[in-house]
């Protein structure tokens, strides 16, 4: 097939060839060029540079071996669609690192792994002469004047030398790739403001889970509330009226009215219990102390509370610091056989602290039961701490600090 | 529900002269049609919190004499102790909105507010006495005692309590005498005084 462009021959003729379309063709196909070497490296680039994050990523994985505890991705979350990610990755750090580490991988770290391993590989042939110079009577090895040739020169020289020698080098291979580990570590791991950019994604994203946990409590209270509850009443209601209709001398009729009845009540007191329990009303009309006084006014074990507070602290930690007293004051009457509970809180250090003890039998353990373990989470989730101290025989303490702002 | 209650009243002969759906609307209605009584929720717009407590006690404040019945989903001592704190010369009556279902009692409670009486959910009382106080004078009364007790914080009169335990007129006034002096309340014949003094030692 010819290689010759059809400008060749037109061009053999300067004057038809300058009256045609081709030097225009020519300067077209010229001016394109640079444009289209452009738009090649506009994609290259970006794409050359994003080779170290596929490759970042495997490396991270392989560096296990040495690392078992595994490195984090210094990555952050990136924006949406192609273009989010692209420009997320092109921003970090974190990607010119990995390419960085990339060029690199290609170029410095196999030579040096190489020569290393070819030295260690000359080692291990030379433990084997002895073998060699017994079965094959044409092995030999020069060592400057000297020849060895015979099977116990051999096995002095292999035992003698060549043995430390290759422990030597096996110890500098390790370091080698200690050292290369080390290396990819440095640049593949996410530095410290990258470890605390994470910690603080994680925390606000931990801060939105509790709002949105607080706010759908709130909604579903209020939809009880402003719905079954309401509706329950006027049942009540109607039914009350029907059976002043029906007069005391219904007979049957009066009978399945008033059995309405007293269901109807009976579903209104389940749901307000119900309702008590996912968020009291209580609670968020008149704080913490009010909602605990009324908790001591339902409980059958006599409490003494003593709960200082000058201010109202934020409706997330108050409703965990109710739902921990609550609950550690349940256990108490439920599992203990307490026979006296003392509540008492304060603020203290910008922290809200409450006790909740009681003379009970003892020996509550965090570890065995989901109770004190799921209210130990709930005041991790807002940053705050449970202590429990239950010897067995009691008296039983709980203990929970909370930051009196969260947020 | 508002429609509900204004039947319901408006059944028992009662005219009903407004039904607002927030507290805002509540504190307007009142000032201009001067009502008897003010029936309200606890719980209100727009604040969907106290609201309606709120504009109760605001109410008796500026209104003397307006009789309020305040009407809520708990029976929570801490409402009511709101409700009774300002000394206002009208009926009051916190009442649980279950008692709505028992429509004689409920039409009876409004009838007793209006008439300047006080009135408090039975289930209210009962938690104020069910409250096991550590060490309390309440311990000194005897089990008769308390029960009389309860019925006077309730708001009924002596003949009421007597009909109630099954006793005459002479051994109720000798329990709540014992109540008195046991208690170190000041003794008086006054309905209503008679209960706000014995639920303001409760709430202690």
């Amino acid at each position: 097939m010819s290689t010759e462009v059809p400008l060749w021959p037109t061009m053999a003729h300067p004057v038809r060839f300058l009256r045609s379309w081709w030097p225009w063709r020519c300067l077209a196909y010229l001016v394109t060029t640079p444009l289209i070497a452009a738009a090649g490296l506009l994609v290259a680039v970006p794409t050359l540079v994003l080779v170290g994050v596929p490759v970042g990523r495997w490396e991270r994985r392989r560096l296990r071996l040495l690392h078992p505890a595994g490195v984090p991705d210094p990555h952050g979350p990136t924006g949406p669609g192609r273009r989010g990610w692209l420009g997320t990755r092109l921003r970090e750090g974190a990607t010119w690192r990995e390419l960085g580490y990339t060029l690199c991988l290609l170029t410095v770290l196999p030579v040096a792994d190489l020569i290393g391993l070819a030295v260690l590989a000359v080692c291990l042939v030379l433990l084997t002469l002895p073998v060699f110079v017994v079965i094959g009577n044409s092995a030999q090895l020069r060592l400057g004047k000297h020849l060895i040739d015979t099977f116990g020169e051999a096995v002095l020289f292999s035992l003698g030398a060549v043995l430390p020698l290759t422990v030597l080098v096996a110890y500098g291979l390790c370091v080698l790739a200690g050292a290369q580990a080390a290396f990819a570590r440095w640049l593949l791991a996410p530095t410290e403001a990258e470890l605390g950019r994470q910690v603080r994604d994680l925390a606000r994203s931990r801060d939105r889970l509790v709002a949105a946990f607080e706010a759908e409590r709130r909604r579903i209270e209020r939809d009880l509330h402003d719905g079954a509850q309401q509706q329950l009443v006027l049942l009540g209601m109607s039914l009350g009226l029907a059976a002043r209709e029906l007069g005391p001398d219904a007979g049957r009729a009066g009978e399945l009215v008033g059995d309405a009845h007293r269901q109807a009540r009976q579903a209104l007191t389940g749901i307000r219990e119900l309702v008590r329990g996912i968020h009291p009303q209580l609670l968020t009309d008149h704080g913490l102390a009010a909602a605990v006084e009324e908790l001591a006014e339902r409980c059958p074990v006599p409490m003494a509370l003593d709960i200082r507070l000058d201010a109202r602290p934020s409706s997330a930690v108050e409703s965990t610091a109710y739902f921990v007293v609550s609950e550690a004051v349940s256990n108490a009457v439920r599992h203990a056989a307490a026979e006296r509970i003392t509540v008492s809180g304060e603020r203290r250090a910008g922290l809200l602290v409450l006790d909740v003890v009681d003379d009970g039998a003892g020996g509550a353990d965090p570890a065995a039961g989901t109770g004190l373990q799921g209210l130990a989470d709930r005041a991790a989730v807002l940053d705050g701490r449970l202590t429990v101290l239950s010897p067995v025989g009691g008296p039983t303490s709980v203990r929970v600090e909370l930051p009196w702002h969260c947020g | 529900m508002r429609a509900g209650l204004v039947g319901l009243l408006e059944s028992f002969g009662h005219t009903v002269r407004a039904a607002v759906g927030d507290a805002e609307a509540l504190l307007g209605a009142v000032g201009e049609y001067r009502p008897d009584l003010v029936l309200t929720d606890v719980r209100m717009p727009p604040g969907h919190t106290d609201d309606g407590l709120r504009a109760a006690v605001a109410l008796r404040d500026a209104h003397p004499g307006l009789a309020v019945l305040v009407l809520s989903q708990h029976a929570a001592t801490a409402y009511a102790a709101e409700l009774l704190g300002p000394a206002g010369l009208g009926g009051v009556g916190y009442l649980l909105k279950d008692r709505i279902g028992e429509v004689s009692e409920f039409a009876d409670a409004v009838v007793r507010v209006a008439a300047g009486e006080t009135v408090i959910d039975p289930d209210v009382v009962r938690q104020l006495l069910a409250r096991q106080r550590v060490a309390g004078p309440l311990d000194a009364l005897t089990p008769r005692e308390r029960e009389v007790l309860a019925l006077m914080a309730e708001g009924r009169a002596n003949a009421s309590i007597a009909r109630e335990l099954l006793v005459g007129d002479a051994a109720v006034a000798k329990h709540i005498g014992n109540i008195f002096a046991k208690l170190g309340l000041a003794g008086g014949e006054d309905g209503h005084r008679r209960v706000l003094a014995v639920l303001s030692y409760l709430r202690r």
